[in-house]
């Protein structure tokens, strides 16, 4: 063990010696103008074209109270884990085998992004990090207020290490590894609902 | 060893196939320039991209202790590994340490590169590969052919043979969908029930110590959120200093692999969950020596989005296992020389120098100079073959001979006239696959001569 550790050690010191010694005169860092960056007359709707191409849907509602007249209206399984009403107990520590048969996970996300159709995930808003990638359909609460034309402005709003860990989601998972046949629902989940509350 | 050039020879046999790798790759091509198109910063993009790599390159010292230590103070253990080798013990070690036998993988190109899977296999350690591409090459037993496409050298009829051999299903059944789904319930088992995951890095960022993987699968998630251990590989060059370059950097990435607008999941690492255990291993492997080479460093920019390789007419006719290498294509050309100039003498003279993976390297790689100081180097080192040298020296003295090179085009002109046999047969390299083209009347210089005064 003491071995393996000194050994490591002297990796180390060998990389960065290395390193020292062969890199190039400093070259000064970049400062971006976001002046340059495309913007986007309607976010929402921009938004909503992306998510839709990608093979998400998007739903639009005046209200909190409206969203969750939608979000019952869906079909969404008999298994349904919903940590945007209260964390339920327990749930950080189910196990994979437990969450493997979760119908549907209903998450509040944050920061959404109109040029891709992205949504940044918290491990605080998921409890489980395994939720939002294992459940067969993921329903995506945000508000509107929270929409960037890119992600520039997304990195502006979020701090990547407010939490453990944290995710943008842009849809369903999908794979087209098959001779570029495009299939929705790899791994995760099949489908993908963002569900957006125009007042907060 | 076989050379690029027999390699594709074999490729190229069956000419249906060879053609859909080639107008598939450049479909994926077309779909970048349209992602690239639509947003009219994008030269912004790879020149704020290609700064920021620059910048980090020559502060990488300061940044991996910055990254290091964040890293630690975010509870994850850092490893350094000098080479393949000890990359692959420092894992190995980990799995022995805690007596683990279930270990998935989602796509690392490092691990190709140090052949983690083939040494943990000696160890009596499988490993199972998750991304849907790898899976699937895995069964074959082939390495992927492709950095972000592992089994495009392969139809919808080659996967069903195999998953109806390792997965039972239907004989026959080509529908991706129903595959997929196989492939989806086998590897939801595995996730399940993995005890470690192991996962590449796309980039690690200084200033929190944290780390980003891009999946669309969302496999490197079911992997490492199930799993107890999660293992992250990544070459030192993935460093980028601050958050705020994340969007630089994902913003290019898919569009450029894919053209999508982003990866389906981008994943932001910092702490492993309660009762998880978090591990980077950085890797060296001959990358310190390529920073200290002013014509080749460049290469270290690369955020392998296989753009160049999309887009090269050598690859994509060629296909990746004629370049005899984890990372093939033109980025593969320059990288692989500097591990082993003997062994890879063949790529940077596999390609036409049209310099097309220059122009979609988001990064701006200078990938085609690359390949000619590389084929000036390897001549000057003896690595090239004898032949190609005489027939390079001879170019070169009839070309640096304007009366020689006059009565050789003259020459030339008239064997394939009147003398055809004497260029159509086989050994000839430039016979092969192709007609000769038709003897013109007259040179370019009696033309002008003749039409000046006109």
């Amino acid at each position: 063990m003491v071995y393996s550790k000194q050994k490591e050690m002297s990796s180390r010191d060998q990389i960065f010696s290395a390193i020292r010694k062969n890199k190039p005169a400093a070259v000064p860092g970049v400062t971006t103008d976001l002046s340059v960056v495309i913007g986007y007359p309607d976010l929402l709707s921009q938004f909503s074209t992306v998510l839709t191409a990608i093979g998400g849907s998007c739903r639009e509602v005046a209200s909190a109270e409206e969203a969750k007249q939608f979000i019952a209206s869906l079909d969404k399984g008999t298994f349904v884990i919903d940590t945007t009403a209260g964390h339920p107990s327990g749930l950080a520590h189910l196990s994979p085998a437990a969450l493997a048969s979760v119908d549907t996970a209903i998450i509040r996300g944050g920061v959404a992004v109109a040029e891709n159709g992205s949504i940044w995930v918290t491990e605080n808003e998921m409890v489980n990090r395994l939720l939002p990638f294992i459940a067969q359909q993921l329903i995506l609460i945000i508000n509107e207020k929270d929409l960037v034309p890119t992600m520039h402005q997304a990195y502006e709003r979020i701090s990547i290490n407010e939490t453990g860990f944290g995710v943008f989601i842009a849809g369903p998972s999908k794979t087209a590894d098959i001779e570029q046949s495009l299939v929705i629902g790899a791994h995760g989940p099949c489908g993908m609902v963002a569900v957006i509350v125009r007042e907060s | 060893m076989k050379d690029h050039a027999t390699l594709a020879e074999a490729f190229i046999q069956d000419e249906a196939r060879t053609n859909w790798h080639d107008e598939t790759l450049w479909f994926v091509r077309q779909k970048r320039d349209k992602a690239a198109h639509g947003l009219p910063e994008w030269e912004q993009l790879r020149e704020w991209a290609s700064q920021i790599k620059n910048h980090t390159l020559s502060h990488m010292d300061s940044y991996l202790e910055e990254f290091e230590r964040k890293a630690l103070a975010n509870g994850v253990q850092v490893h350094w590994a000098s080479d393949a080798a000890e990359h692959n013990r420092i894992i190995h070690d980990i799995i022995k340490k805690k007596g683990i036998t279930r270990i998935v993988k989602s796509k690392s190109m490092l691990t190709e590169e140090c052949h983690l899977n083939h040494y943990l296999e000696e160890q009596g350690v499988e490993v199972v590969d998750t991304d849907l591409g790898e899976r699937i090459v895995q069964f074959r037993h082939e390495p992927p052919s492709h950095i972000v496409l592992p089994a495009i050298h392969l139809k919808k009829q080659d996967v069903s043979d195999t998953f109806h051999e390792y997965l039972h299903t239907e004989k026959g059944n080509n529908d991706p969908t129903y595959l997929t789904r196989a492939a989806r319930v086998h590897l939801r088992e595995k996730f399940i029930a993995s005890e470690l995951a192991i996962t590449g890095v796309n980039f690690a960022v200084a200033e929190t110590g944290g780390f980003v993987v891009c999946t669309n699968e969302g496999n490197a998630d079911m992997g490492t959120h199930a799993a107890n251990v999660h293992i992250a590989c990544m070459g030192f060059e993935k460093l980028i200093p601050k958050a705020s370059h994340l969007s630089v950097f994902l913003r290019l990435l898919a569009r450029s692999a894919t053209g999508q607008p982003v990866t389906t999941y981008s994943s932001h690492f910092h702490k492993p969950k309660p009762g998880q255990e978090m591990h980077i291993v950085i890797v060296d492997n001959g990358r310190s020596n390529i920073l200290g080479k002013a014509d080749f460093r460049n290469a270290l920019k690369c955020i392998r989005c296989a753009a160049c390789f999309n887009t090269c007419p050598v690859y994509r006719r060629s296909g990746g296992f004629s370049y005899h290498t984890a990372v093939a294509g033109p980025i593969g050309s320059i990288l692989n020389p500097n591990f082993d100039p003997k062994k890879y003498a063949d790529l940077p003279f596999a390609s036409s120098l049209c310099g097309s993976c220059s122009n979609v390297c988001p990064v701006k790689i200078d990938i085609h100079d690359q390949l000619w100081k590389w084929r000036q180097e390897l001549t000057k080192a003896g690595h090239v073959p004898l032949m190609k040298k005489i027939m390079m020296k001879g170019m070169a003295f009839v070309l640096g001979r304007p009366a020689l090179y006059r009565f050789s085009g003259a020459s030339a002109r008239w064997v394939l006239r009147y003398m055809p046999f004497m260029v159509k047969f086989k050994i000839n390299p430039w016979y092969k696959q192709r007609e000769m083209p038709a003897p013109p009347k007259q040179s370019f210089r009696e033309w002008y001569i003749q039409n000046k005064k006109k």
